[in-house]
């Protein structure tokens, strides 16, 4: 009785089940782009009309009065940026300044505190702890807490510097000191990148360094002809990034300065400049021609290092060949 | 390799030398951070070097929720959080499974668009969006901080998803199917549990992303004080009652934001790095 039951009522169930799985076979790519409609109606909305109508805007003389279609005015944004306009020059030189030190020196340091790190004596793990823990500090908290610890009179820095009898520095008011401090802060966070080179230098094989040590490699040997050498693909990697978000820099000088970027505008950055343009003069159109102009040096140098990368990065190809 | 024990010794000096002064340096802001945020407001402007703070003023604590919304600000933050927790952990992942494991056409082609959206910096769209949200009426509310985040709209969460899921052996995947589960529930029963490191990963960045971010509020509600978020609350503190006097409340606020991420990072630590190394999306 109970078995019977139980038939009648799977029957019916089974045969749907089947029906439901030649639908979805049949169906399969429309099951696909129904998974990607949200993104891809995101990219639409958010990514390509936006940049679309960025690039048009960028040859408009849109501002904040303008009703109705922006009158076009062709180059006209672009001619006054690179003729006209000394601001642009100047946040362009405060942003590579920046980004020329604060780049390689977050990358070396956590390179080469990830190799110590890397050596597996005792107590490693406390002290990855204590490098990461800063680059989990908010950027917006880390910045104020800057702005506290150089403040002039208040700060650790300079009443520290008193003590051991080193004249204090004016570091956020005056110009000279405004890049310097900018690049201290983003120091306090390579942490991020101390992480990711520390998972790439625990994922190289060790029968590589027993085969060099056989051959009586010695640990300069092994860092220059096997460390370094895999590494290239994570610095490269971590190198795009560092100058793709430097390029970018915004939030800390918006924090620490005035709009105008502190003192003799030390530091307006490029990204303060676009910003100023559109959300404080409301000049839409000649923000949108400076952010463009970001755009191309950004998408230029990805190009370039990924072109060159060629040459230098080893992804573990040959490797594979010779075994 | 037998090394000799001085040399070894010397080594070890050397090394734990490096170490512990590059720990010392790296946490003495987070050490003022702290003494400052317990320092009455009298010390704060003592200029001489004070790291133990002396008497203690625990009642920095309390006092700065009296004086800012702190719970509204945490609110709003939330709100954000949990947006973006929902757009990683739902879109997204259908995203990446379904460039990971299900043939549909033109796959390939959309998989290069969405690459190539990882490396067009937000500065582009920014004027466009904000254009676009002034013109349907969305300036000064939620909407342009949620919609982007509820529609998964990032790029690189559904890269990392795609890599680990291609990780994930073949035939497991097949089995599955041959079972009966349609794509729905190969993604819900077999590759949602199995994902948890990439999940716990990008649960991490959500997170994060969303509680630091400060350029998308302060152009957006930064004109409306009651949708301030955490970020822009503890910016607006700067300039109370003149910077220097209130420098322990803004340190107080600055651990109020700190801790949080602390805590997720404490826990998420072990899966943050294997998430996303694991299934070597970092080479490729």
């Amino acid at each position: 009785m109970q078995a019977s039951l139980k038939q009648q009522q799977t029957q019916p169930d089974t045969t749907w089940k089947l029906r439901l799985q030649e639908w979805w076979f049949r169906n399969r790519a429309l099951i696909g782009f129904a998974f990607i409609f949200p993104w891809f109606a995101g990219f639409i909305i958010f990514d390509a009309a936006p940049f679309i109508y960025n690039l048009y805007l960028s040859f408009t003389d849109y501002q904040i009065g303008t009703v109705g279609v922006p009158p076009w005015i062709g180059l006209e944004n672009y001619i006054e940026i690179f003729t006209d306009d000394k601001l642009f020059g100047k946040s362009m030189y405060n942003t590579v300044y920046y980004l020329g030190f604060s780049v390689p020196l977050r990358l070396i340091f956590a390179f080469l505190i990830a190799l110590i790190l890397n050596l597996r004596v005792r107590g490693m793990e406390l002290y990855r702890t204590l490098f990461y823990v800063p680059s989990v500090v908010p950027l917006v908290a880390a910045t104020v807490i800057f702005a506290g610890f150089l403040n002039t009179r208040y700060g650790f820095l300079n009443q520290f510097l008193v003590l051991i009898g080193v004249t204090p520095v004016r570091w956020l008011s005056s110009p000279d000191a405004i890049k310097p401090s900018l690049i201290l802060i983003s120091l306090w966070g390579f942490g991020g990148q101390m992480i990711i080179f520390l998972a790439g230098l625990q994922s190289i094989p060790d029968d590589l360094y027993e085969a060099a040590a056989i051959d009586g490699g010695t640990g300069w040997h092994r860092l220059i002809y096997i460390t370094i050498p895999l590494m290239t693909p994570t610095i490269f990697f971590n190198l795009l990034l560092g100058l793709i978000g430097g390029f970018q820099i915004f939030e800390q000088v918006f924090i620490l300065l005035d709009t105008n970027g502190g003192p003799l505008q030390a530091g307006l950055v490029y990204m303060l400049h676009v910003y100023n343009k559109a959300f404080r003069d409301f000049e839409f159109g000649y923000s949108a021609a400076l952010s463009v102009i970001l755009f191309l040096i950004i998408f230029v140098l990805t190009l370039m290092v990924v072109y060159t990368s060629n040459r230098w990065v080893f992804y573990g190809d040959a490797q594979d060949d010779e075994s | 390799m037998i090394e000799d024990p001085r040399t070894k010794m010397v080594r070890h000096i050397i090394i734990y030398a490096i170490l512990t002064t590059g720990a010392i340096v790296m946490m003495v802001p987070l050490f003022w951070t702290v003494s400052t945020s317990l320092k009455t407001r009298d010390k704060i402007t003592i200029r001489r070097l004070e790291l133990i703070p002396d008497p203690v003023a625990w009642e920095n604590y309390p006092y700065l929720f009296e004086v800012r919304p702190i719970m509204q600000y945490t609110r709003n933050t939330m709100i954000i959080v949990v947006a973006s927790l929902f757009g990683a952990w739902v879109p997204c992942t259908l995203a990446g499974y379904a460039f990971a494991r299900i043939p549909f056409p033109g796959r390939n082609i959309f998989f290069a668009i969405l690459l190539a959206t990882m490396m067009l910096p937000y500065v582009v769209r920014l004027i466009p969006l904000f254009l676009f949200f002034d013109e349907i009426g969305w300036t000064r509310t939620f909407g342009p901080l949620i919609l982007p985040r509820v529609l998964g709209h990032n790029a690189f969460y559904i890269f990392l998803y795609r890599q680990f899921f291609r990780g994930i052996p073949e035939d497991i995947y097949d089995s599955a199917r041959i079972d009966g589960c349609s794509e729905f529930g190969v993604w819900w029963r077999i590759f949602m549990p199995m994902s948890r490191p990439v999940l716990a990963a990008v649960s991490i960045f959500a997170f994060s992303f969303a509680w630091n971010d400060f350029l998308n509020p302060l152009i957006y509600v930064g004109s409306n004080k009651e949708l301030w978020t955490l970020a822009l609350g503890l910016n607006a503190l700067q300039g109370f009652e003149g910077e220097d006097n209130s420098l322990n409340l803004i340190m107080v606020f600055s651990m109020l934001m700190i801790i949080p991420m602390l805590v997720v990072f404490y826990f998420g630590q072990k899966h943050l790095i294997s998430g996303v190394t694991a299934q070597g999306s970092l080479k490729g």
